[in-house]
């Protein structure tokens, strides 16, 4: 076991000693952190199922492999809308996403195209939109990709069209 | 919420209908990452709880809730911009807030910085980019949750 799992778990018993504790000399500031934990652990158990099984629903279902053949073929506009939905099969953060987006340009991927890969699965993962959807609400989200998604395109265009011009290079990373 | 226990229902039902094999695996993809998520998310449930009970709530609302939208913004859009925290967490906690009090539009500012302005990723994002681009592309993701944060006040009237 490591040095950080040996401290995270003690300070796990330390915290259920503290909170047991207070309950039973009845001291009031630990019994109510005691309780924030029970309400918010009970909220959460009402909401993760149902975003765990639609995301695992989305990853049995949805193939990458058909949203990436498409990526090579479309051109224009339909291939900024192609880019977003692979960005939202990606698993992981922004990290995940630079690598990827420099193997999408030296498979011949035009700048704009990655910038708005990389923008886009920051925002757009599906995975992530389905658990904010289940916090946040339906609304929450369409307004937040509606705004974004358009707004991720037009500065990775005004950007990618900068950068061919000055000839820049993208770098193999490390 | 109801809403929620609908849909993923209907979505099971579907699935199974169409192969019970893929919806034993869906369920299994789904066990298997929320014990993943487990042990972080019992850590952010003890933070909380006890954050929570620091900062009382008169206080949270004073600067993320209604009354100061300008402050709350600023804030939440620093915060989401230099802490890394991934969604499964960060969303989870946005519920939370959403429950005490602050505002939609706030809790936008704070998501979508935090998913899309990398300055803990700065490092990784320069060796691919190098430091102009890097920076360019960081100075466009803020503006664009400035504006996603706006529209979010808009449209759930908290602005206006």
């Amino acid at each position: 076991m490591t040095f950080s799992a040996k401290i995270k778990i003690s300070g796990f018993f330390a915290y259920i000693c503290f909170v047991a504790a207070s309950f039973i000399l009845n001291f009031n500031p630990g019994k109510l952190i005691g309780t924030n934990f029970y309400s918010f652990s009970i909220e959460m158990l009402k909401i993760l199922p149902c975003a765990f099984i639609l995301i695992g629903l989305f990853e049995v279902w949805v193939k990458r492999e058909t949203v990436e053949k498409h990526l090579g073929t479309e051109s224009g506009f339909r291939g900024y809308l192609w880019t977003v939905l692979l960005a939202g099969t990606t698993v992981g953060g922004l990290y995940v996403a630079f690598p990827i987006a420099y193997s999408l340009h030296s498979k011949g991927a035009k700048l704009s195209i990655i910038f708005t890969y990389i923008g886009a699965s920051a925002i757009c993962r599906v995975p992530m939109t389905i658990f904010e959807a289940s916090f946040m609400g339906i609304k929450f989200s369409m307004i937040r990709v509606l705004a974004s998604v358009p707004l991720v395109i037009a500065t990775s265009i005004v950007l990618g069209n900068y950068l061919t011009k000055r000839k820049y290079k993208v770098l193999p990373g490390k | 919420m109801v809403y929620l226990y609908i849909l993923t229902i209907l979505a099971l039902l579907i699935s199974v209908f169409k192969s019970v094999d893929k919806t034993s695996k869906a369920v299994k993809i789904a066990v298997k990452k929320f014990i993943n998520i487990l042990p972080a998310f019992l850590s952010m449930l003890i933070l909380v709880s006890i954050i929570l009970f620091l900062i009382p709530d008169e206080i949270i609302l004073k600067y993320l809730g209604d009354k100061n939208k300008f402050v709350g913004i600023t804030l939440a859009s620093f915060f989401g911009s230099v802490t890394l925290m991934p969604g499964f967490i960060a969303y989870p906690l946005c519920g939370i807030l959403l429950k005490k009090g602050v505002t939609y539009m706030v809790l936008s500012a704070f998501s979508t910085t935090l998913m899309m302005v990398g300055i803990l990723t700065y490092p990784i994002e320069k060796a691919y980019f190098g430091v102009k681009v890097t920076i360019i592309r960081n100075i466009f993701s803020f503006f664009i949750a400035i504006v996603v944060a706006l529209m979010t006040g808009i449209f759930f009237g908290e602005i206006g």
